[in-house]
């Protein structure tokens, strides 16, 4: 139990809300959320669909613990194919939407077609409208929030929109929820938009219940959220500096990309670092960071709520971003700061408030602008492609300028919003793209950190570092220390943590508990509140089949084992400074034995018996 | 010794924790929009603010009440809504300068916080201390030692 057992069917080309209940042999063989919308996707939807299309479709879902009082229970995902990969995406947020759709009864919401104009879901426990969205078309994620609110006289609403950048066509655009959170990778939000469907708002008051045994539920929860408050990492690390922790920590290391990955560490790296989120300004006094906060029953509150500084140059003249809003988290400030250069701290803050205002991944866009960066010292952007932005590496004011462009889908904007992949192939420089399957990279430099060269390369939704966080293990010796400059044993380490993570991501807890928590601390919570047997072998078995089922998709819909790789820059450019100064990404070593363990064919494909070990669909 | 709830939003991170506890313990079910304690984000402020029922000695609701369905408690001092009394009249919620007791459409009662008997879930679930239930004498203490202790600090440094 746990799940409502209901889903929602909107059909916008039609206009029809249908009401299913869900299939729960699926859900026994999927558990919920990323893999039982997967489930769901792969049943419905063409591999090879064009993903901006009307036939491609895009879920929403939650998964059994969503709404529930497990710490963190308040995920959900986006499930669809990806216009910037082609490959599977699925996009996890947390903020309070996805429990706001648990306790208005649903456990998924699936959509498909394509609205002949644009429309919003409006969803009130039972009652499901496609409203008009004319008004709303134009609009930013925060003005769409702002009128939806006032339109509805309902305060509580909780809504998930996209904004500008994803109108614009933008291929990395995301579904911003709660102002500030985001299904933030592989352009979800560029889906929605194609289908011109601008916002969902839900009010649920039904509450979520259905709990196989609440007396035992209730007893682990309490336990398991002592255990996240005695751990260093998630009762003290993250609540203070959030994922900022990481900054100063991976730059030591000689794992910070720096400069397009030019570099493995950034001389700026102090200067926008969690640590200094906290001291306080010359010129007001207060600090970046004003102070943590939770998503929906997240009792480790990594969150960030900063201001900037209101006399600086980005915003001197706009009162509208005087106040809080979401600050950064190590991922955006990476991206957004040393892959670009720039050290500035408010410069950052605002650009990612920006992000979040028009909804867009910060990690790809930031990481486009790195590239861009590049491809303009060396001549080959000139300011005539740019509008006269001087877009150097460093350049605060440059960074600022395409921001705003790319957010609303202006001028040299258009070009970023390819996403650096699309963007360096135009230019005539595809080598200078630093993404896996179209995606870009985050922040941890894989030949500093080998484990997370094989993540990379074998993510289902390309480059992407929540896949299998390796970093725990190489970085933070959780659950046990391994050597980051070393790649033995990293196969069957990444192949661990991707099956883990597909089933803590299909529970609708977050990953990040998992600093503290393994499957021998979240199996039991599963157990006791769905119906079945929920064992950590069998979350760990579950989350393998997830993971052969996305890697299915991907290869149904025309990519193969030679899209497992990295740029060339990581293969065959040594890093230059550091504990990894000589080292190259050892993929070449790691990736057959990754195959060969995960009982797929030498060039990457599945075979029959891997299919019918998981039940995959023929 | 009586107790009463403590809270201090600067320790809040809006997690909704308590608000779950709440619909929990008295409807069985997580559900924040029937939770007794409510928090209230701030957005362009950056705060979260936990508010429920402070008890007032001098109930307003409790005097409102045309049918006597809210009684005190003399064990934990609450005042308590009497279900198989309540006729969901709502004059206790207009009667209410808190705006703290309020009707549920569900039940066609009102419901209010009741301190869970005495030991509330709230304070119970908080990971962070926002909520506490702590003598009802003494709720300015914390506050005073952080004051005592500031001016301490500044004493010393002079």
């Amino acid at each position: 139990m746990a799940w409502t057992k209901q889903i929602l069917r909107i059909n916008l080309s039609n206009a029809t809300v249908q009401v299913e209940p869900l299939n729960m042999e699926w859900a026994r063989d999927y558990l919920g959320q990323r893999g039982l919308a997967t489930r769901y996707f792969v049943e419905e939807v063409d591999p090879r669909v064009d993903a901006l299309g009307p036939d491609n479709k895009l879920i929403m879902t939650t998964g059994p613990l969503t709404g529930t009082m497990a710490s963190t229970g308040g995920r959900y995902s986006v499930i669809t194919k990806s216009p910037l990969t082609g490959a599977i995406a699925c996009s996890n947020s947390g903020g309070f939407i996805g429990a706001e759709m648990k306790n208005a009864g649903w456990d998924m919401i699936i959509f498909e077609g394509k609205a002949p104009s644009p429309v919003y879901l409006y969803v009130e426990n039972d009652q499901v409208e496609i409203l008009p969205a004319d008004d709303l078309w134009g609009k930013s994620v925060w003005e769409t929030d702002e009128l939806i609110h006032q339109k509805h006289q309902d305060p509580q609403i909780r809504i998930s929109c996209v904004g500008r950048s994803a109108e614009a066509g933008c291929l990395y655009s995301a579904i911003v929820n709660d102002l500030h959170r985001a299904a933030g990778r592989s352009g979800v939000g560029t889906v929605m938009a194609s289908k011109n469907l601008k916002a969902v708002a839900i009010r649920g008051t039904k509450g979520v219940g259905n709990i196989k045994d609440p007396i035992r539920f209730m007893q682990q929860v309490a336990a398991q959220k002592k255990v996240l408050a005695d751990n260093a990492v998630t009762g003290a690390g993250l609540p203070k500096y959030g994922t900022q922790v990481l900054m100063n920590v991976i730059n030591e290391m000689g794992a910070l990309p720096t400069r397009n990955m030019r570099e493995v560490q950034f001389e700026g790296a102090h200067s926008v670092s969690g640590e200094a989120m906290h001291e306080p300004r010359k010129s007001d006094g207060k600090p970046n960071l004003t102070r943590n906060a939770g998503c929906f029953g997240c009792t480790i509150a990594c969150g960030r709520i900063s201001t900037i500084d209101q006399g600086h140059f980005s915003i001197k003249e706009k009162p509208e971003y005087w106040g809080n809003s979401g600050g950064l988290e190590y991922e955006a400030a990476w991206a957004l700061g040393p892959d670009t250069g720039v050290d500035d701290l408010n410069a950052l803050t605002y650009v990612n408030f920006l992000c979040n205002e028009d909804g867009m991944d910060p990690i790809s866009f930031g990481a486009t602008v790195a590239a861009a960066m590049e491809l303009y010292e060396m001549g080959v952007i000139t300011p005539e492609y740019t509008g006269g932005i001087e877009l150097k590496f460093g350049s605060a004011e440059a960074l600022v300028a395409v921001t705003e462009l790319t957010a609303r889908g202006e001028g040299f904007g258009k070009i970023l919003g390819l996403g650096s992949k699309r963007m360096c192939e135009l230019y005539g420089h595809p080598e200078l793209s630093m993404t896996v399957k179209g995606q870009e990279f985050p922040a941890y430099d894989p030949r500093g950190i080998q484990g997370m060269g094989l993540t990379y390369a074998t993510s289902n939704r390309g480059a992407c570092h929540l896949r299998s966080y390796t970093v725990a293990s190489e970085v933070l010796g959780i659950p046990i220390k391994t050597d980051p400059l070393a790649t033995d044993g990293k196969p069957e380490l990444v192949i661990a943590f991707q099956d883990a993570t597909a089933a803590v991501d299909s529970s609708g807890l977050c990953l990040f508990t998992t600093f503290a928590w393994s499957l021998e601390n979240i199996a039991p919570q599963i157990d006791a509140a769905c119906e079945g047997d929920w064992s950590v072998e069998k979350c760990a078995e579950v989350g393998a089949r997830i993971w052969n089922l996305e890697r299915d998709f991907n290869m149904r819909a025309g990519l193969t084992g030679a899209d497992d790789t990295l740029p060339k820059r990581l293969l065959k450019d040594a890093a230059n400074v550091g504990p990894a100064k000589g080292l190259v990404a050892g993929l070449d070593v790691m990736l057959p034995k990754y195959y060969e363990l995960r009982g797929w064919t030498a060039d990457g494909q599945l075979t029959d018996a891997t299919r019918q070990r998981y039940g995959l669909p023929g | 010794m009586l107790k009463s709830l403590y809270i201090n939003p600067d320790k809040c991170t809006g997690c909704l924790q308590c608000e779950m506890a709440c619909s929990y313990e008295n409807e069985g079910i997580f559900n924040p929009s029937r939770s007794r304690i409510k928090v209230f984000t701030f957005h362009d402020a950056g705060r979260f603010v936990p508010y429920t029922c402070t008890q007032c000695d001098d109930a307003w609701c409790m005097k409102a009440c045309p049918v006597e369905a809210i009684v005190f408690n003399a064990a934990t001092g609450s005042k308590d809504v009497l279900n198989d009394r309540c006729v969901g009249c709502k004059v206790c919620t207009i009667a209410c300068p808190f705006g703290t007791v309020n009707y549920n459409s569900a039940s066609g009662k009102v419901i209010k916080c009741d301190l869970c008997g005495g030991n509330p879930q709230c304070a119970q679930a908080c990971p962070t201390g926002a909520i506490t239930y702590i003598d009802a004498d003494a709720t300015g203490l914390e506050r005073m030692r952080a004051w005592a202790d500031k001016i301490n600090t500044q004493h010393a440094a002079a």
